[in-house]
């Protein structure tokens, strides 16, 4: 098992820069996610640590050690494929124990490994099974398999559910989730599924256009989003943003917004006159007459257990999440109340979060 | 009145109705027809006298002997009569069968060498063709190549000139060189011509094959050469045999360059066919047996990879 450190790493293809410095750590036995929209480098830099694409510039270390243009092959490390890239002239056994024929180990001991890999997947009867005839999830499983056999340092996954149906990605979710807390292997995950990252990872790296946004746990880069881009592409829907201009003062604990005053987290920078926007998810969002700012209802979706409302205000179209029973009426004028604790404050210009008591944690990446 | 219109439309394409089933069929079995039917003539006259050969109206009906195929693996002297009794009794059925007509077997035609030209020459280039235009091919396929598109266009390129064309620079060239009239010659000129065919096949056949499989045997610990061993070619198979019965086809049945450059040593069947002279002109059954041989190897390759060929000619054009 192994620690990755990623230095500076930069990859460019001709013009296009894919990947743009980004530095951090993923600690030995982390489950990694590297989340964002396509495009914006996350399989790059995954192929880059797995050695099938080589850097522009930067340091990929192994456990220390600079393997940055070793070959794939010599940096022990697995790769589970989204099309899992299963050989399709080899049946699911001999998929399974490719790996270790590569490394050229004997065929008894290729068995018992193949053995005791498909035991722990539970997919010991397909073994002499061709993989055309195998269900997605036993294609992935086998995959995972093939991945496993070798006790690498480290395990690769480029959007491994992406290619499964809904219903069985969750499945997997768990099953990969479980699996990772057995064998404690580091694991770096590229998606861009945010439940799938949210579910599975112990880290989170946000990625937009090459950079890294933000790295932390789940609950730190959902609650406490480094970036409007973070705040916008974690949670469904996504983060509200009511614009405004303004001033801010280290140790306020109110804001002007437009003609009121709204309390917000204790403020912990200075700010000159700028563009602000208030964050907002919409489930910190109450209905209450006396609230500061005030809407017409334009739509409601009924989700089961809440139900995410609309409400067109002066500031722009706000998302709140309700329970389902609270009875909302279409063209109703309704006044919004915003739990203050959990507002955040951003930057308009660059985007970033301002710190407040309850943003102090963000890193940026 | 909706539901009969449906229904019909419906069986129209799912399902021929017997009328035009049977026509097919017709249209079928007359084109088969069409194009065996030259093929069973040289077949039967290879089977005929001389003089049932040339007869007019041409003779279905016939008396078959092996004439035609011992004059094609034999070269014979006209004898007097009084010679050949007084020659010891014919030891094998040629013998006999050449001495009724007055004449004594001098010895082996050149046939035999001619046909193992063909069969170096044919296969030798095929195999080169192939193996190169394979790595050509995974190259412009896998890697970024500068001027990639260019590349393959120049390579193309060269097939879009007669060979007729380029026969005398590849003549004097070849003088010059002293590859005139030899089996590596020739090996190397169809290879040229033919490693243009096979890149752009096999370009498209290892295009469809998904990059993840390779790139799952290099982080798995394969070499870049062992993966495309490994794992490309075993899944590029239809394509490799598509490509080599093409790339064989065009070798063996190469005329003009053939007649050109070879005329002794390397000399293939095509331009050996023709010019198989009997008494008084042309040795038709003699030229027809030798057709007959020279299309075995190919049906018999053909035949053998078959099955690969059909769904080589067809890949890609439906996803699977």
């Amino acid at each position: 098992m192994a620690q990755i450190r990623i230095e500076n790493l930069r990859k460019s293809f001709d013009q296009f820069t894919a990947v743009e410095g980004s530095t951090f750590t993923i600690d030995d036995g982390t489950f990694f996610a590297m989340l964002g929209p396509s495009g914006c480098g996350k399989t790059t830099t995954l192929r880059m640590i797995a050695g099938l694409e080589l850097p522009t510039e930067g340091k990929i270390l192994l456990d220390g050690e600079d393997v940055t243009f070793h070959r794939a092959a010599a940096r022990d490390i697995a790769f589970v494929f989204q099309l899992f890239a299963l050989y399709p002239h080899m049946n699911v056994g001999e998929n399974i124990g490719f790996p270790l024929k590569c490394q050229g180990m004997g065929r008894r001991e290729i068995r018992e490994r193949v053995q005791e890999t498909a035991r722990m997947l539970r997919i010991e009867h397909l073994l002499s099974r061709k993989t055309s005839k195998l269900s997605g999830g036993d294609r992935q499983r086998v995959a995972l398999g093939r991945a496993m056999v070798r006790r690498p340092k480290a395990f690769l996954m480029d959007e491994p559910l992406g290619a499964l149906d809904a219903e069985f990605r969750h499945l997997m979710c768990g099953e990969l989730r479980d699996l990772h807390d057995r064998i404690k292997a580091t694991t770096v995950y590229v998606t861009h599924d945010q439940l799938e990252a949210m579910s599975m990872a112990d880290q989170i790296a946000v990625m937009n256009k090459g950079r890294v946004e933000q790295i932390g746990t789940p609950q730190e880069v959902y609650d406490r989003p480094a970036s409007m881009f973070v705040a916008d592409f974690i949670g469904s829907p996504p983060m509200n943003f009511l614009r405004f201009e303004g001033g801010l003062r280290s140790g306020d604990r109110t804001v002007s917004f437009h003609d009121t005053r709204l309390a917000v987290p204790e403020i912990r920078e200075d700010r000159g006159n700028a563009p602000l926007a208030l964050g907002v998810r919409p489930e910190h969002i109450r209905f209450a007459d006396a609230g500061a700012v005030r809407g017409e209802v334009f739509g409601a979706e009924y989700l089961g257990t809440t139900q995410i409302v609309t409400v067109d205000t002066a500031y722009g179209r706000v998302a709140a999440r309700l329970s389902s029973s609270a009875s909302v009426r279409i063209g109703e004028n309704i006044g919004l109340e915003f739990n203050a604790e959990r507002l955040a404050l951003f930057d308009v210009g660059s985007g970033l979060a301002i710190r407040t008591a309850n943003g102090e944690g963000p890193r940026h990446g | 009145m909706t539901t009969a219109a449906t229904k019909s439309t419906a069986h129209s394409i799912v399902e021929a109705s017997p009328r035009a089933k049977a026509f097919a069929s017709g249209l079928v079995i007359l084109y088969a027809v069409i194009t065996i039917l030259p093929l069973l003539w040289i077949v039967a006259t290879a089977f005929k006298s001389q003089s049932d050969a040339i007869a007019y109206p041409p003779k279905v009906i016939f008396e078959p002997t092996l004439e035609g195929y011992v004059n094609l693996f034999t070269v014979r002297t006209r004898q007097t009569p009084d010679f050949i009794a007084k020659l010891p009794p014919p030891q094998t059925w040629y013998d006999k069968l050449v001495r009724q007509r007055d004449m004594v077997i001098a010895g082996p035609s050149k046939v035999v060498p001619r046909f193992v030209n063909s069969l170096i020459i044919g296969f030798g280039s095929t195999f080169l063709a192939v193996f190169l235009g394979t790595l050509a091919a995974y190259a412009f396929s896998r890697f970024r190549i500068p001027l990639a598109d260019d590349l393959l266009f120049f390579i193309l390129s060269t097939r879009m000139m007669p060979p007729v064309a380029v026969a005398i620079p590849i003549y004097l060239m070849y003088r010059q060189l002293n590859l005139t009239d030899t089996r590596l010659g020739m090996i190397l000129l169809y290879t040229a011509v033919n490693v243009s065919l096979a890149v752009w096949l096999l370009k498209g056949f290892i295009d469809e094959i998904p990059r993840e499989y390779e790139e799952a045997a290099l982080v798995d610990g394969y070499t870049r050469l062992q993966a495309l061993r490994k794992v490309v070619l075993p899944q590029a198979v239809t394509g490799i045999a598509a490509t080599a019965i093409f790339c064989l086809i065009f070798s063996w049945n190469e005329y003009a360059f053939a007649v050109l450059l070879t005329s002794g040593e390397a000399q293939t069947m095509p331009p050996f066919i023709p010019f198989i002279i009997g008494e008084g002109g042309q040795d038709w059954p003699a030229v027809a047996a030798a057709t007959t041989l020279f299309v075995v190897p190919i049906v018999m390759f053909t035949v053998l990879l078959r099955k690969h060929l059909l769904r080589g000619i067809t890949f890609g054009a439906v996803r699977k």
